[in-house]
């Protein structure tokens, strides 16, 4: 899902594509997106919102005060309805806002892309008698409501994620109606809606008139109270023991069903004119205090872990998280504290130090973006490496390319650029662990697979660090950009010299800053954020202008330093690293992942301002360190040493385990994140 | 342990004898050897309760107190020793007892005045080990009133001398005056930071001390709402303690903070921190999955916090499943653990009356209002079984409990009717009435108020059960509570009832009885007495009879009411009983002789009180009744008394009853 979301980002910038083509990509999103609608208008045009509504995906401007809401299928295909609405409603845009807030806060655990939360009633999964208003939140009773022949329900956009572990959502009774039939509850994809939730088989209800439960059967169980007009109902799911109650003004009711299989959509039912229900998906503050239940099941959970048996025999806990602990060490070149750790736990060390040096020299060279040395070294130390891996060897070159825009590579520096000190400041060791951005690192075979996500992380607070090593404000920034007016004239210039269309188009749109690339920074974003459910919520701001005040201590970025000679090199570089691609594409055949990687690093000329653009993320040191990372995996690998150390593979398969539970449905899932246990 | 009894003689002189020779050393001119001796003793007698006694018995102690107390040992010795005694007191009930009597407690407390900390703090921890004891009498921590302010300064010193001093004063603060002598020493201000202490134990224990100081207390109450901690009201503070994460007993003992202030009405019983806080956590304190103490203490708290408010009682009986949650409480020892587990049943057995008692009294506090509630809870499965063999149980305090939900229970008509009579609650609810103490008796007394209510059919078997007796025996009792019961009782059953037990009741009482309970000091029982005259006094013939025979002391008690000091209320019952008088045949001569009572009614019938104008006006009304013999001559004595006069003044009432009542009165004249 990630990878076709990135070919789409790729796709919008290529063509410099407009709304229309954005939509057109969009039915590959069979997900929900987000991004906080928080932006401050420096930029001349900038998408302030998106989010998916129902089943439609809303998108709004500042600029133009436009939504465009596009309807989509439920899953995928379907043609697309496009309406647009003038006047966005902000208040709308508010509670859009402060539900994906509280969504995420309620269930970290959940991966959106795979499982969306339910958020509205689905206007599709609905008997006729049911009318939705309100962005699909209100229910009202439209049939005649004689018999229960009349019963009408309708179930929520999507099932409860099992990786929620608890779920909850409220119902308020507006009005009872004539007899107050309302039937509040859960049922599976498929059940009959000319029904009250709890009828049928697979269908759980608990009703309004009596006070009864319905599991699955015509007839109730007493249960609670009666409940009517001006009465919030809440009903929580427990997915770890599949159980189910309910709440009536934020009071508990009780334990109402057991044995819930899985799958289930907030359901609710109405049987005579004039019920009127609202529902609160977390759309507002609910009245019970479902998050201090969750805290109660999170410490069972973690009770649980923590109490977990582990190996009987003495000593051979232990003696396996030494030799976990010393391959890390070893791993990430870290000489003097492997010797040391290797000696005080009377460990071998499987690789000579000269050989682990070699390698800490190469890595400290990548992460302080001095690529060019880094290639030549690593030629020189590993001769045959990089030509036997020549996908690998253009992943450096990339970087390179990245880092020479940025004024830190070896060859623009000595172009008598300025050395900007804030960015090759960056520690001599690897962080690897420096999570959460570990969890997108394409160079880790468990994870997702993709690396845009880093510039999310970058400016995140909460890093742990396993050894302690205290990870240097590398990535702070100012706001940079083209100062010089004559640089543009001088791109300009180069452009008439330049053959390769890719590497021209990106030049051209670095001077006319037209409107279309708006919509490719904007799907950028989106894509970005959607690939992962569990950003927090500041994490969005890093390329935006919350480091004004950071401006006037430095002084302003340049592009490849500000060196005349250094741009022009860095052109030069970059026709060159265009026809490596066109050499490697004729002679390994296409390859989407180089060319989503050229196509990013050639987007950074597309900005007058690339430190601030939305592919500006580029830039972060903190994209070293993928880059460095599988190099030293590749090295290791000659050497027929585990390209990954087997701690790392333990965190990967723990994260990987906890995706399976997500995906058959056991809700412990949701209170064990690996990263509460990286400390 | 058999093995081990029968080891025991042979190894003991053996024991003993190093034990003395531990002893021994503690007399060594040597200071050093002194000292090791000392070391060596707390090495010996760790987790030894043997050895422990053994020490205590060739005198340990008063050696190791003496050389605590000596200035001349070393601050190392001096310490040594005091863990030594802490060692010693975690021993049995009778090792501590051995060290009270040997003053352990003022030597320790004097040991607080160092100034070395390390010697204060293993002072500070055999006092706490010592006073949490139950052998402990509590009162010797306020013995010398500078002991208090003493604890209260060295609060600040480290985690250590917080856990130890807070876990001292949760555990000495049993009474108001306790409580008072804290707070006046500036408990609420040195305890509340604790509360956010890095040590759990800390915390825990300043949170105790605040249940304990808020018990029951309005000024420590009022106090507490306007605490901040670190900016924070301690209402809150104690909100996030209940938080679900947090462990169950600060979870718990957080709830009984909140509940105390609320009961001492700090906090009203409908803000949000009790009704969506502590009230749910409480309920989630009875349920299944804690441990048994845990339950025992959640239901009594939770019944302590919603006994005076119908609606915490609407909110609880539906949360949780908790009436059927308390179901459970009786099935201990469940069969399983009989089985099973020897420990587990051992286990059971000990909280299984605490568990019953606190299911009892959680569901008289939930059933004390609410018709529907009491209906579910009679439903509840076995529910009256449980209760009438409740009633007989051993425990005092399941058969107090018990009863406590029977009365509370018996406030409805419907289940008087129905469940109570098919149960035949009567029988053991007599039975228990013959032989209990006091604080049983005031409560089935109570139900038996309710049980001889007129439409209960249980009145007729209690009736001939022999309980007239019985109640007039409660009425001389000197619990003005049981008196009132007694009286009551024989009130309700001599309300529409029949001639011969009227008489019965009159018989049994004795008139001396009634007439003193006319004078009774308590309020409630004068009144529940007139009311047992006014129904006895009821039917034309039964006043007649029993004016007749006792109508002397009778218009007697109702003079001395009428010329006393007493509340409109009682004075108008009075008149009341007077008007009944009045509708005898042979009656109303007692009044029309007794001039001196007419002028009373006179003066009533011009009372500023409207009911009083009523009673009596009610009472000239009888008197001059035309269908009756004699009337006429009755009505001449009251018209040449000037109570036509009165009467055509009340038709002017503005009180439409007494206007009505006049204008009736007045039309005997005018036939």
């Amino acid at each position: 899902m990630v990878v076709s979301t990135w070919t789409l980002q790729q796709e919008g910038l290529g063509f410099k594509s407009s709304l229309s083509c954005l939509s057109c990509s969009l039915h590959v999103l069979s997900v929900s997106l987000w991004v906080p609608s928080e932006y401050s208008g420096f930029h001349p045009k900038k998408w302030i919102g998106w989010s998916k509504c129902g089943s439609g995906l809303l998108l709004t401007s500042q600029f133009t005060k436009t939504r465009v809401v596009a309807m989509s299928g439920q899953s995928s295909g379907g043609g697309f309805l496009m309406s647009v609405v003038v006047h966005g409603d902000s208040a709308l845009n508010e509670q859009e806002k402060e539900l994906n807030q509280r969504l995420r806060r309620l269930y970290p655990a959940v991966n959106e892309n795979e499982t969306p939360l339910p958020r509205s009633w689905s206007p599709k999964d609905k008997f006729s008698y049911i009318g939705l208003s309100q962005n699909n939140l209100r229910v009202h009773y439209k049939g005649h409501g004689k018999t229960p022949k009349d019963a009408a329900s309708v179930r929520a956009t999507h099932p409860i994620p099992a990786a929620c572990g608890v779920y909850y959502f409220e119902v308020k009774i507006i009005s009872k109606g004539r007899d107050g039939y309302m039937g509040i509850g859960l049922s599976a994809q498929g059940v009959n809606m000319n029904r009250l939730p709890g009828w049928d088989k697979h269908s759980y209800g608990y009703h309004g008139d009596d006070g009864h439960s319905f599991c699955s059967s015509g007839t109730g169980q007493p249960y609670g109270p009666t409940f009517t007009t001006g009465d919030v109902i809440g009903c929580c799911v427990n997915l770890i023991n599949n159980t189910c109650f309910y709440t009536k003004n934020g009071h508990s009711l009780g334990i109402a069903f057991t044995d819930l299989p899985p799958n289930l959509y907030p359901t609710v039912g109405l049987q005579t004119p004039g019920e009127v229900v609202d529902a609160n998906f977390g759309q507002h503050p609910f009245v019970f205090d479902i998050e201090d239940y969750m805290r109660e099941w999170r410490t069972k959970i973690q009770a649980q872990i923590d109490r977990f048996p582990i190996g009987e025999r003495e000593g051979e806990w232990q003696s396996m998280i030494q030799k976990m602990v010393a391959s890390y060490l070893v791993h990430h070149s870290y000489c003097a504290t492997a010797e040391a750790f290797a000696k005080s736990t009377d460990q071998a060390v499987h690789e000579e130090l000269a050989s682990i040096k070699n390698r800490q020299k190469i890595q400290k060279l990548v992460l302080s973006g001095r690529m060019g040395e880094a290639i030549e070294t690593t030629q020189q130390l590993y001769p045959n490496l990089l030509e036997r891996n020549p996908d690998l060897l253009f992943m450096l070159k990339v970087r390179q390319f990245i880092e020479m825009v940025n004024g830190t590579d070896s060859e623009v520096r000595c172009l008598g650029g300025r050395s900007p000190k804030s960015q090759d400041s960056y520690p001599g060791s690897p962080r690897p662990f420096s999570s959460p951005s570990h969890k997108a690192s394409s160079s880790q075979p468990y994870l997702t697979g993709t690396v845009q996500h880093y510039s999310h992380h970058s400016q995140c607070e909460n890093f742990t660090y396993l050894w302690g090593e205290k990870r240097q404000e590398a990535n702070k920034r100012g706001n940079f950009f083209l100062s010089s007016p004559d640089l543009s004239t001088n791109i300009h210039q180069l452009t008439d010299t330049i053959s390769t269309p890719m590497f021209e188009s990106f030049l051209v749109s670095s001077l006319s800053n037209d409107v279309d690339m708006e919509v490719d920074h904007f799907t950028n974003g989106v894509t970005e954020s959607s690939s992962n459910g569990f950003l927090n919520g500041t994490s969005k701001h890093t390329t935006e202008p919350d480091d004004c005040d950071v401006e006037s201590a430095q002084s302003k970025r340049q592009l490849c330093g500000g060196s005349q000679a250094a741009i022009e090199r860095m052109i030069h570089f970059g026709r060159e690293l265009q026809s490596m691609s066109e050499h490697l594409r004729r002679e390994c055949g296409k390859n989407s992942a180089n060319k989503k990687m050229l196509k990013d690093a050639f987007s950074l000329l597309a900005y007058s301002d690339p430190w601030n653009s939305p592919v500006g993320y580029q830039l972060d040191a903190i994209q070293r360190e993928p880059v460095c990372s599988t190099l030293n995996s590749a090295i290791l690998e000659t050497h027929n040493l585990p390209k990954q150390p087997p701690l790392a593979q333990a965190v990967g398969q723990a994260a990987q385990c906890l995706a399976m539970m997500a995906r058959t449905g056991s809700g412990s899932c949701a209170f064990a994140s690996v990263d509460d246990y990286l400390h | 342990s058999v093995k081990k009894l029968l080891k025991a003689p042979a190894v003991e002189p053996e024991v003993t004898a190093t034990s003395r020779h531990y002893v021994d050393r503690l007399f060594d001119p040597d200071p050093q050897k002194v000292l090791q001796g000392v070391i060596d003793m707390k090495n010996a007698v760790i987790g030894n309760n043997k050895q422990k006694a053994n020490l205590i018995v060739l005198g340990a102690v008063p050696r190791l107190l003496y050389l605590l107390q000596q200035s001349s040992s070393s601050m190392e010795l001096r310490t040594e020793c005091a863990v030594v005694l802490g060692s010693l007191a975690m021993g049995t009930e009778n090792n501590i007892k051995s060290l009270v009597d040997c003053h352990i407690i003022p030597a320790l407390l004097q040991g607080l005045l160092s100034s070395d900390l390390i010697f204060i703090e293993a002072c500070l921890r055999c006092l706490r080990t010592v006073f949490i004891s139950p052998v402990t009498p509590v009162q010797l921590l306020y013995t010398d009133p500078t002991v208090i302010p003493h604890l209260m300064s060295l609060l600040s010193n480290s985690l250590r001398t917080q856990e130890y001093i807070t876990q001292i004063f949760s555990h000495c603060c049993k009474t108001p005056e306790h409580q008072t002598i804290l707070f006046n020493h500036g408990a609420i201000q040195n305890i509340a930071p604790l509360l956010i202490s890095p040590s759990y134990k800390v915390r825990m224990q300043a949170l105790k001390c605040f249940s304990v100081l808020a018990y029951e207390n309005t000024q420590v109450s009022m106090t507490l709402v306007n605490v901040l901690v670190d900016g924070e009201l301690l209402t809150q503070v104690f909100v996030k303690m209940m938080q679900r994460d947090q462990p169950i007993e600060m979870q718990l003992t957080a709830a009984k903070c909140l509940t105390y202030m609320c009961r001492a009405s700090a906090i009203r019983t409908d803000d949000s921190c009790i009704v969506l806080k502590t009230l749910p956590c409480l309920v989630r304190m009875c349920s299944k999955e804690h441990l048994l103490e845990e339950r025992v203490e959640g239901a009594e708290t939770l019944a302590y916090l919603m006994e005076p408010d119908v609606e915490l009682q609407r909110i609880a009986s539906t949360t949780d499943h908790l009436v059927a949650m308390l179901a459970d409480y009786f099935k201990y020892p469940s069969s399983v653990s009989a089985i099973t587990d020897i420990k587990r049943l051992d286990h059971d057995l000990k909280h299984a009356h605490e568990l019953r008692q606190a299911a009892f009294k959680l569901y008289a506090s939930l059933g004390s209002n609410d018709e529907d509630i009491r209906k579910k809870i009679t439903e509840t499965e076995n529910m009256m079984d449980r209760i009438v063999s409740g009633l007989s149980e051993s425990s005092i305090k399941v058969r107090l409990a018990a009863v406590r939900c029977l009365h509370s229970l018996s406030r409805s008509v419907q289940q008087l009717r129905t469940s109570f009579h098919d149960h035949a609650v009567w029988k053991p609810l007599m039975k228990l009435l013959q032989n209990a103490p006091d604080e049983v008796l005031v409560m089935a007394s109570s139900t038996l108020c309710n049980l001889l209510l007129e439409f209960s059919p249980s009145k007729e078997p209690i009736l001939e059960s022999g309980v007239i007796e019985l109640l007039c025996s409660l009425t001389q009792s000197d619990s003005p509570a049981l008196r009132v019961n007694g009286i009551w009782a024989l009130m309700n059953m001599a309300f529409q009832a029949d001639q011969k037990v009227k008489v019965e009741i009159v018989r049994c009482l004795g008139t001396e009885q009634l007439f003193r309970l006319l004078s009774d000091p308590d309020t409630n029982v004068l009144m529940k007495t007139l009311g047992l005259l006014r129904n006895l006094l009821s039917t034309r013939p039964h006043i007649d009879q029993i004016m007749s025979s006792h109508g002397k002391q009778i218009m007697q008690a109702v003079t001395l009411i009428l010329e006393a000091e007493h509340s409109i209320e009682v004075k108008e019952q009075t008149l009341c009983i007077l008007a009944n008088i009045a509708d005898g045949n042979t009656a109303k001569d007692l009044i029309m002789t007794n001039d001196d009572m007419l002028q009373k009614i006179k003066y009533y019938m011009g009372h500023s009180n409207v009911k009083l104008q009523l009673a009596a006006t009610f009472c000239v009304s009888n008197l001059i009744w035309n269908e009756e013999d004699g009337s006429q001559e009755r009505q001449d004595k009251l018209r040449e008394m000037g109570f036509v006069d009165i009467l055509h003044k009340l038709t002017q009432s503005s009180d439409p009853n007494l206007s009505d009542r006049a204008k009736t009165a007045l039309q005997q004249y005018l036939a």
